[in-house]
């Protein structure tokens, strides 16, 4: 039995939890709300409650046991549900932070660190529910601790919606000025999206797509450190063997993603809905994806060249791990959050890393601008204008794109936001000042991109 | 059913002893061991059967790490599955 499963293998899957932080970053449930509809605010957040306390009920604590059992961490359990704008379609003039609340006491009972799905989307147009939920974001996410909101303003098939853009600006910022006395924490939990997935088990991105099943299991694995211990064992190789090395080693990652995700619905009793195979770094020292960028050989990240690194990166993570599981879905590739990321904290303070840089990266990388600190008296107007930029690039590119940014009230250029756990930290990031306003403020809709004649 | 305990650190007397001797206590029967000591770094690594375990695997994994942790050693008790998932297609 040991000569089939070498001691060598043993040893490096031991490694690889040990000292290279491999783990399992989530596993999250997906729960539709759709039967929880009702014209009676109260009574659809009771549904809500109930619904979601009896479908997770053991998440929490099989999770914990799949942990022991196969000695591999699994650092957060979450759930994602359906975009709450659909219920609150039904309760017209209530006020949706209801739902905020009772999604709030539902993450309580059962113990997850996360459950997402304060959302909306608007990509084509608003229909009933959808401004109320959007106007209600910044109180939602300050009245809650572990509620998370999207919304998606964008899509390849049917262009950007820029009244919501436009509108998404000033919510993120006034998400920030009810948060401010608490680290400006309201817009980290808070992501604008073109191409939203369906299935995503990541915060604060995910909710339920409305294809998917009642009740379903998505996996998120991890890995940053144990691709970068892999590509520094091979100082000398080309780039082709570099993209190999890549391959397999997300490979081993994303299997032992399929194994937990599918021993925890067997468990659970659900289907199994996909492994999302991201590089999602945290701040501990060892566990970055600038970091792997920089062992690929930038002395920085952010400098020339990170793009194409960054690219090669994300497109191999993909290929090792598309074999890997029977279904992967949701974001799957390299996330370069800076303030979630000791290499991108360091890169950014030092100057190399800018935003026009990392819009690039967001070209080839797997989401897109976030967790990024900009000034606090950084307009509605500007913030918007990212969010159309990047909508712009995941239209286009037929990928999904997102924007969290964090206007620091407050705090200006090189000044320093403390989030603390996994959001870490970010420096204020200079921003270009002048006004995108009149862009901005002309409302209506970014027609859909063509399809060929691509150049 | 099987698991891989692994027991790396500093070598020291007994430690084979004192590994097989909760496998025993809980009805883990050992099927194979390696070792190897290079440099005075200890390194084992045991396949037991737990099809016949007399508690949760949970609570062999706990008490394998306690006793890690009282002989300044990294023990590891993880399922078989985790290592055939990864390196086996």
């Amino acid at each position: 039995m040991l000569d089939a499963l070498s001691a060598k293998n043993i040893l490096e899957t031991i490694r690889m939890i040990q000292d290279e932080y491999l783990d399992i970053r989530t596993i999250t449930m997906g729960i539709s709300l759709l039967d929880c509809i009702d014209p009676d605010i109260d009574m659809a957040c009771v549904k809500v409650y109930d619904k979601i306390t009896s479908k997770a009920e053991k998440l929490v604590a099989t999770g914990e046991k799949i942990e022991k059992e196969y000695g591999i961490p699994i650092i957060h359990k979450r759930i994602s549900v359906t975009p709450i704008a659909m219920l609150a379609a039904a309760c017209k003039g209530q006020n949706p932070v209801k739902f905020a609340k009772a999604l709030q006491r539902a993450a309580d009972t059962c113990g997850v660190n996360f459950i997402g799905g304060y959302s909306a989307l608007v990509h084509k147009g608003f229909s009933a529910g959808d401004l109320e939920l959007i106007h209600s974001i910044p109180e939602a996410l300050a009245e809650t601790q572990n509620i998370c909101s999207s919304v998606n303003v964008g899509s390849t098939r049917t262009g950007i919606n820029m009244d919501a853009v436009a509108l998404m600006g000033k919510i993120v910022k006034q998400s920030a000025e009810l948060t401010a006395s608490d680290n400006c924490i309201g817009p980290a939990k808070l992501v604008v999206f073109c191409n939203a997935p369906e299935d995503n088990p990541f915060m604060a991105g995910a909710f339920h797509g409305v294809g998917e099943a009642d009740c379903v299991l998505n996996v998120g694995v991890s890995g940053p450190g144990v691709v970068r211990a892999a590509v520094a064992k091979h100082p000398e190789a080309s780039i082709n063997e570099i993209a190999d090395i890549i391959k397999k080693t997300a490979f081993k990652v994303t299997r032992m993603g399929q194994l937990v995700g599918s021993k925890a619905s067997e468990m659970l009793g659900i289907p199994f809905g996909i492994v999302d195979l991201s590089l999602a770094p945290t701040p501990a020292v060892g566990d970055s994806v600038a970091h792997i960028l920089e062992e690929i050989g930038l002395e920085t990240c952010g400098t020339h060249g990170t793009t194409a690194a960054l690219a090669l990166l994300n497109d191999a993570v993909k290929k090792g791990g598309v074999m890997a599981s029977s279904n992967v879905g949701g974001l799957s590739g390299a996330f370069i959050p800076v303030s979630e990321d000791a290499g991108m904290i360091d890169a950014a303070l030092d100057g190399t890393l800018k935003i026009e840089k990392l819009e690039a990266m967001t070209a080839v990388c797997s989401v897109g601008l976030d967790m990024i600190v900009v000034p606090g008296e950084t307009t509605a107007e500007t913030i918007s204008a990212i969010i159309a930029d990047e909508a712009a690039i995941g239209m286009v590119n037929n990928k999904t794109t997102a924007a969290r940014l964090i206007p620091a009230i407050g705090k200006k250029e090189g000044e320093i936001l403390e989030f603390g756990g996994l959001l870490g930290s970010g420096p204020v990031m200079p921003l270009n000042t002048k006004s995108p306003a009149k862009f901005i403020n002309r409302g209506g809709r970014i027609p859909a991109p063509m399809h060929s004649i691509k150049n | 059913m099987k698991a891989v305990v692994t027991v790396i650190g500093k070598d020291n007397v007994g430690i084979l002893h004192k590994v097989s001797g909760i496998c025993a206590e809980y009805k883990a029967n050992v099927i194979e061991v390696t070792q190897s000591v290079l440099q005075d770094m200890f390194a084992m690594i045991m396949m037991v059967d737990i099809s016949g375990l007399t508690v949760d695997f949970d609570v062999l994994a706990d008490k394998m790490n306690d006793l890690g942790k009282e002989l300044g050693l990294s023990i590891h008790t993880m399922h078989e599955d985790i290592f055939n998932s990864m390196h086996k297609i």
